[in-house]
């Protein structure tokens, strides 16, 4: 097992940076996690999500999961709420996808049209 | 399902609707076979909807009358020459038991198990996880109650470097009884 000390340092270190993080808003990434999500490949896309958001070290984002979004055949289907913005819904994401929904969308402010559920459905009729 | 470990995934949202506080996943390699058992403590089911829950127009949900989480894992578990049973009472909670020949050219690769579980400590903080894997070589033995002792209340198991910490001492651990099933 990996130390217990380590993950002693771990928490010293969360301890110390957690207040910063209190003022801040969160942006909340949700990942549809049911029978017709996970068949489709979310939880690649959803353990990609956690891994970036670690990497980076970016504070004031988490990542969660939710049931049947309702459309099942557009899974894996991702959904970003920014504070005082619209709801996004990416649509059919795969693990390629994450890093860019990350750096344009969540560090940048700006939508990636071409993953959404909008530009997908006018797209593909 | 393309993998064992996904069937698994399912199953655990079944367990954590039921409102459980403690789900233990148990994994065990012994020669060809591969038994998998998730055990919950939450509501639990009747005696009625047991008889009938791997019907796959048999779920819980309103929105509509197909639920395929327990029938496909069931389905997949058979058809690898294994077998398949659940348990359920009322208010104690639920254990799904299914065993796999990993010899058998039908049965799915165990897959990414330890994403499986990990994905799921994170999304799910406030529910203690048990995950153990055995095989011949040994047990592993994870709970996630041990890290949250560490981490104290402030501290959650959401945190990034603290889902790293588990994925490592995890793959440590599960590299040390040689748990390849893939």
């Amino acid at each position: 097992m990996k130390s217990i000390q380590e993950l002693e340092a771990i928490r010293q270190r969360t301890l110390n940076t957690i207040n910063m993080r209190k003022d801040n808003q969160n942006t909340r990434v949700v990942v549809g996690m049911a029978t017709c999500g996970i068949a489709a490949g979310a939880r690649p896309v959803l353990l990609k999500f956690m891994d970036e958001v670690a990497n980076r070290n970016l504070s004031g984002v988490t990542v969660s999961q939710t049931g049947c979004i309702g459309f099942c055949r557009l899974e894996p289907i991702v959904e970003v709420y920014s504070p005082d913005k619209e709801k996004v819904t990416y649509v059919k994401v795969n693990p390629d996808m994450v890093g860019r929904i990350i750096t344009d969308h969540i560090v940048n402010g700006k939508v990636v049209e071409e993953y959404t559920i909008g530009y997908y459905e006018k797209n593909n009729k | 399902m393309f993998e064992i470990s996904l069937h698994i995934l399912d199953i655990l949202q079944n367990s954590i609707k039921a409102g459980a506080s403690l789900i233990t996943v148990r994994l065990t390699l012994k020669g060809n076979m591969l038994t998998v058992v998730i055990e919950d403590n939450g509501c639990g089911m009747s005696k009625e909807f047991v008889a009938r829950v791997c019907d796959p127009f048999v779920t819980t949900r309103t929105t509509r009358k197909v639920g395929m989480g327990i029938s496909l894992f069931k389905a997949g578990a058979e058809a690898s020459g294994g077998s398949f049973s659940i348990h359920s009472r009322e208010g104690v909670g639920t254990t799904v038991t299914a065993v796999f020949d990993i010899s058998c050219i039908d049965c799915p690769p165990l897959g990414d198990i330890n994403g499986t579980m990990i994905s799921q400590f994170v999304c799910h903080p406030e529910i203690d996880f048990i995950y153990s894997f055995t095989t011949d070589k040994g047990q592993m033995e994870f709970d996630t109650r041990a890290v949250k002792q560490v981490l104290g209340d402030e501290v959650s198991l959401d945190t990034p470097e603290v889902m790293q910490w588990m994925q490592e001492s995890i793959k440590e651990e599960l590299e040390q009884i040689e748990a390849n099933v893939n």
